[in-house]
């Protein structure tokens, strides 16, 4: 027997039995910042690719709204802190080694390039819009000039901000189901591929239903594979690692993990979208919807179950 | 200087008087504590060991809480004591999520609180206020670069071993086994 017992009858509320100090917001925050990424790499790829005309609602429509959604994104982190007076803290300082304070930063930067993006449309998708004041009239005109530059910088702010979301958590080596470099990519990955399933959602062409579909097949491809290692990986690592891995295989959030993230969150979707491309018809909300909803449940299993590993002594 | 703490286990009774110490000296809020006491039994009668070990925040040499702090509270002051500035913090909670012992937690006034190694007491000559109180004298303190002090003298005559060395934070709590 090998037990260990707090003697002096520590009970601190979020910390004892075991560490629950982050609740929905942090998952929240990390799912809504992938989506937007998501949203934003690929409005940027297709007009780099100069697609814009063949992928209307991917390039136009789905960047109307990430502004909100980055919004609501840093709200739910802000909902998370517990010293909220004192948020602006945040932006007195850079610290290259805390992702918490270069990811705010990234925020910082990509949430005015989204309304940007979003305002140089405007006119295009709303004729009978009008700026008012002559100054976002000149923005708006800088804004479309320089397009194929705001897309450049779209996709490496999308990028950062994805991987981002994955390094937030994966930095914590003191939470062993954290603490795997396949975080950055896995969650970067799967922001992509909720990002697609929305503007697949948005879109009334056939076509571009079809290129998206084809590119969401690959995200989610890579995302299981990336799972595999992920276990893997831990079932080879130390024995803190094979107990956090044990947490889906067999322990507490296996059903859920399985059932809402794998199964219903990838493997059908996928399915729906290979059989779509065979040339059945299946409404295209349903696999857009399953994957949104996976990409959610993954964030919130990821963050629950990586706060009760911890290291044994 | 590097402030450091050597907790002989063979000693320690698990009182609890230096919890209750360091919540009187510090003004810990109620429910709440900055060290505790941890008995940690091993194996069944009549083979059984009893380990009863003092913890609190081992201000480690390789901190995570200071790396992952995004507004620069969690610092390190002279002699390797990891502090939180209250008014710089915000309570995100990252660096409780990156202590692997669990040695920090958030005040119910919102800011993020943990052992200080009294470093108030410190600055006046005195040492912390558990080392002070420990009835049976098996806490040790002090600089680790000077080989008269305490915590330096009782490292040199028996065995130590640091809680989880594994997590690679290099702690500064050495319990004497
Ligand atoms: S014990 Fe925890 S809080 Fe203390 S210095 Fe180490 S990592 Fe930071
Ligand atoms: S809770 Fe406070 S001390 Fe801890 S990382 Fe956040 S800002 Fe820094």
């Amino acid at each position: 027997m090998n037990e260990e017992l707090f003697v002096s009858g520590r009970n601190i509320p979020n910390i004892d039995p075991y560490l629950n100090i982050w609740h929905w917001q942090i998952p929240i925050y990390l799912y809504l910042g992938g989506l937007a990424a998501g949203i934003m790499f690929f409005a940027g790829y297709f007009t780099v690719m100069r697609k814009e005309k063949d992928m209307e609602a991917t390039v136009k429509w789905a960047p109307f709204l990430v502004p909100g959604v980055l919004v609501l994104g840093l709200f739910a982190l802000f909902l998370d802190l517990k010293h909220q007076l004192y948020f602006w803290r945040l932006y007195t300082t850079i610290r290259f080694e805390s992702p918490m304070s270069w990811g705010a930063w990234t925020l910082m930067l990509i949430t005015p390039l989204s309304f940007v993006w979003a305002a140089s449309y405007m006119k295009e998708l709303f004729p009978k819009w009008d700026w008012k004041f002559n100054i976002l009239n000149k923005v708006e005109s800088l804004a479309i000039k320089y397009r194929e530059f705001l897309a450049w910088m779209m996709m490496l702010l999308a990028i950062v901000l994805g991987v981002y979301t994955g390094i937030l958590l994966s930095a914590f080596n003191a939470r062993p189901l954290w603490n795997t470099s396949i975080l950055g990519p896995l969650f970067l990955v799967s922001g992509l591929s909720t990002g697609l399933a929305t503007a697949m959602w948005m879109s009334k062409s056939k076509y571009e239903r079809k290129v998206l579909s084809r590119l969401d097949l690959i995200m989610i491809f890579v995302e299981l594979f990336l799972i595999i290692h992920l276990l893997m990986g831990f079932l080879a690592a130390s024995e803190v690692q094979i107990e956090a891995a044990q947490l889906f295989l067999g322990g507490e959030f296996t059903a859920v993990f399985w059932s809402f993230v794998i199964i219903l969150g990838l493997a059908f979707p996928a399915t729906l979208e290979i059989l779509e491309l065979r040339g059945y018809h299946i409404p295209v909300w349903i696999p857009a919807l399953l994957i949104l909803i996976g990409g959610l449940v993954f964030r919130f299993v990821m963050v629950e179950a990586g706060q009760i590993t911890r290291f044994l002594y | 200087m590097r402030y450091a703490m050597a907790i002989d286990t063979k000693k320690c009774v698990g009182c609890g008087d230096c919890v209750v110490a360091c919540q009187t000296e510090n003004n810990v809020p109620h429910g709440y504590c900055r060290d505790w006491i941890v008995e940690n039994v091993n194996g069944s009668y009549p083979n059984v060991e009893i380990e009863l070990r003092s913890e609190r925040c081992n201000h480690c040499d390789n901190s995570p809480c200071v790396r992952c702090c995004p507004t620069g509270a969690s610092h390190i002051i002279e002699g390797g004591i990891v502090k939180v500035t209250h008014n710089e913090c915000i309570g995100c909670g990252a660096c409780i999520q990156s202590c692997p012992y669990d040695a920090r937690y958030s005040h119910p006034d919102g800011y993020v609180d943990k052992c200080t190694f009294c470093d108030h007491r410190l600055e006046k000559g005195q040492s912390t206020a558990c080392v002070e109180v420990c009835p049976t004298n098996c806490l040790y303190f002090g600089d680790l670069e000077d080989p008269n002090s305490d915590v330096s003298k009782a490292l040199k005559n028996r065995k130590w071993k640091v809680l989880a060395p594994e997590a690679g934070t290099k702690p500064q709590l050495y319990f004497l086994t």
